[in-house]
């Protein structure tokens, strides 16, 4: 699936996004007097700390990770909704980072998000009609009955059907798969060329993801979109994914094609990650099993991030972080077994 | 739009004191409409009885049903055109505090900062004034009449609804769908008028409505002691006219009436704004 939907002309280096050491930190509520005598002591919540990676034209990129591991602050940056503190991104060669006004706007056309929780992330006072008509009115789209037919053949593209049924419905008289599909639609009905989905069904119910998570898939497919799919279900990403990266306390720590990462998986997170995906299978080996709790995002341990949790973990690990090795072609880890 | 409109009849509907306050509330905007038509007499004009004596302090008879006040004035008539000055002023006053407390309320909930510090910071000034003196003050400086009244009212009670409405903005804002709006390119103001204000307008007219039954008793307050405008008829100034006559405890007639007014009215904006708070607030509806 993957060779065929990498844009030949694109491949050779300009990459649709590119993302270099991007950091997000978040600067923790200091008291007044602390803040006077001791500014330097200042605590970050280091949410992403260093991510490096490209996407191509029409790829789709899996992060998996557990809660907390900045797989989301990601998101909400790649999409320009919060600021990077450090690092560069940079979308078909510009940079986003600094972006501002009409240039911003302009972003905003092409660069869109699918939220986790579609009963959050509609108004509750807007219409069907009124959710999709915004962005198009924002972007200046055509006339009122130019807009009234985008809108009905997205809604049925998001398999809202009769879409004009659903136009002069309220999010609270739809169920939640129609309101994630309404969602997918505010965000298809600007055409954009990239799209990120955080865990866009993990607050459906399990019988209706199969239906929205092949919507997506179909539309990703169908429309040439680059994705982000942001999961901690590693099921989810395979089925949905080219490539897939493993985000660990805010830094990618495994990242290559997605049969590669799940099959032989090399970094002991990863492995983790991998044994506890729950398959019917006997006689499987053992599970890697975790102890503990991530450590907090604001005190990360020194050297290897991981080495408090790691069944492996050497004298190295406590000291040095490990750095990233290109293990073959098409996978890189950052672990110090692999250097 | 009919179908929300008569949803939101339905849930209204079924807070009882709150359709007797909106029926309380119609009758007096009926009265103060057709006021002129429905006045007996001249609410200024001396009387005389039929047998051509004056027609001073009368109690309650069949030609005044109110009786008349010192200077044979009818008290029926009084109560009837003063209807007219309580609800100009409380509508307006109630409209340009909602108006201006919700602006205050959305613009320093969103922006947070020190927009927020400096908006919030003149509330708290505000709340450190104290109405009534403050208003009298203000209208013995700015000279007697209806628009001064209002400006006093405004002033001051605008405070409550900027920060009721400024907290409401602050857990709004947190909402992903604001994050949502932001994403498909909308502007500060557009993601402020377009998406908080039909969120919190519900709010806004639960205070509305508070707001009227405030103005109308501070309008009382002040014609009461004797700030108001000379030439106007209001229920604080038959009060106020009845007091300077020391008639308060002879003639009941002349101070029950427009005291009772004043109550059932500012009371009626009270059962309103309950009813409209169940609409804002739909965990109440539970109850």
């Amino acid at each position: 699936m993957s060779a065929e939907q990498k844009k030949p002309g694109l491949s050779s280096g300009t990459a649709l996004l590119s993302v270099n050491d991007l950091k997000v930190h978040f600067p923790q509520k200091q008291g007044l007097v602390e803040a006077v005598l001791h500014p330097e002591k200042r605590r970050y919540l280091k949410a992403v700390d260093g991510v490096t990676f490209k996407l191509q034209a029409g790829e789709t990129l899996g992060v998996a990770g557990e809660s907390g591991c900045g797989k989301t602050t990601l998101a909400k940056t790649l999409v320009r909704l919060y600021r990077p503190t450090e690092g560069e991104i940079l979308f078909l060669g510009e940079r986003i980072a600094h972006l501002k006004g009409k240039e911003l706007t302009r972003f905003r056309k092409k660069a869109q998000m699918v939220f986790q929780d579609p009963y959050e992330s509609l108004n509750p006072r807007f219409t069907v009609r009124a959710i999709l008509e915004e962005p198009l009115v924002i972007h200046g789209f055509g006339n009122a009955r130019e807009r009234q037919e985008r809108i009905v053949s997205t809604l049925g593209m998001a398999g809202l059907l009769p879409p004009e049924a659903f136009l002069p419905r309220y999010p609270h008289e739809m169920s939640g798969g129609q309101r994630q599909r309404v969602a997918i639609a505010r965000v298809l009905v600007l055409e954009p060329s990239f799209l990120v989905a955080d865990e866009p069904v993990s607050m459906l119910d399990v019988s209706i993801r199969a239906g929205v998570l092949n919507l997506l898939g179909t539309l990703i497919q169908r429309l040439g979109l680059a994705g982000i799919y942001i999961s901690h279900d590693l099921s989810l990403i395979r089925y949905m994914c080219d490539r897939t990266a493993v985000m660990y306390l805010g830094r990618i720590v495994e990242m290559g094609s997605t049969e590669g990462v799940i099959r032989h998986p090399l970094h002991p997170y990863t492995q983790a990650l991998v044994a506890a995906v729950p398959v019917p299978e006997i006689g499987r080996p053992s599970r890697v099993n975790l102890e503990d709790e991530p450590p907090n995002p604001l005190d990360i341990p020194r050297g290897c991030r991981f080495h408090p949790r790691c069944p492996r973990a050497k004298g190295i690990c406590q000291e040095v972080p490990p750095p990233s090795v290109v293990v073959d072609a098409d996978r890189q880890v950052e672990c110090h077994l692999y250097s | 739009m009919l179908a929300r409109l008569q949803e939101l009849w339905t849930i209204f509907r079924r807070d009882r004191l709150g359709v007797v306050g909106l029926l309380i509330f119609t009758l007096f905007l009926l009265v103060a409409l057709f006021a002129p038509y429905l006045a007996p007499y001249d609410p200024m004009e001396s009387l005389y009885r039929p047998d051509g004596s004056f027609a001073r302090q009368d109690p309650p008879s069949w030609r005044h049903p109110f009786g008349t006040t010192r200077m044979g004035r009818d008290v029926l008539s009084q109560v009837i055109i003063g209807s007219r000055v309580a609800l100009l002023v409380g509508l307006t006053s109630a409209f340009i505090t909602t108006f201006i407390g919700t602006n205050i309320g959305l613009i320093a909930g969103y922006y947070g900062g020190w927009i927020d510090d400096l908006l919030m910071r003149l509330t708290d000034i505000v709340y450190g004034i104290p109405f009534l003196p403050f208003a009298i003050i203000l209208v013995a400086i700015l000279g007697p009449g209806l628009t001064n009244t209002i400006i006093a009212i405004v002033l001051i009670s605008w405070r409550t609804t900027a920060r009721v409405i400024r907290s409401q903005v602050l857990t709004l804002k947190q909402r992903t769908f604001i994050e949502a709006a932001r994403l498909t390119g909308a502007s500060n103001l557009r993601i402020i008028y377009r998406h908080l204000v039909p969120n919190v307008l519900p709010l806004s007219l639960v205070y509305t409505a508070l707001n009227l039954g405030w103005a109308i008793m501070t309008e009382a307050s002040i014609s009461f002691l004797g700030y108001g405008d000379p030439r106007l008829v209001s229920w604080g100034s038959i009060l106020f006219s009845a007091y300077v006559a020391q008639a308060v405890y002879d003639a009941w007639w002349w101070v029950g009436p427009p005291g009772l007014a004043i109550t059932l009215l500012v009371m009626s904006g009270f059962f309103i704004s309950r009813a409209v708070e169940e609409i804002a607030n739909p965990r109440l509806r539970e109850r």
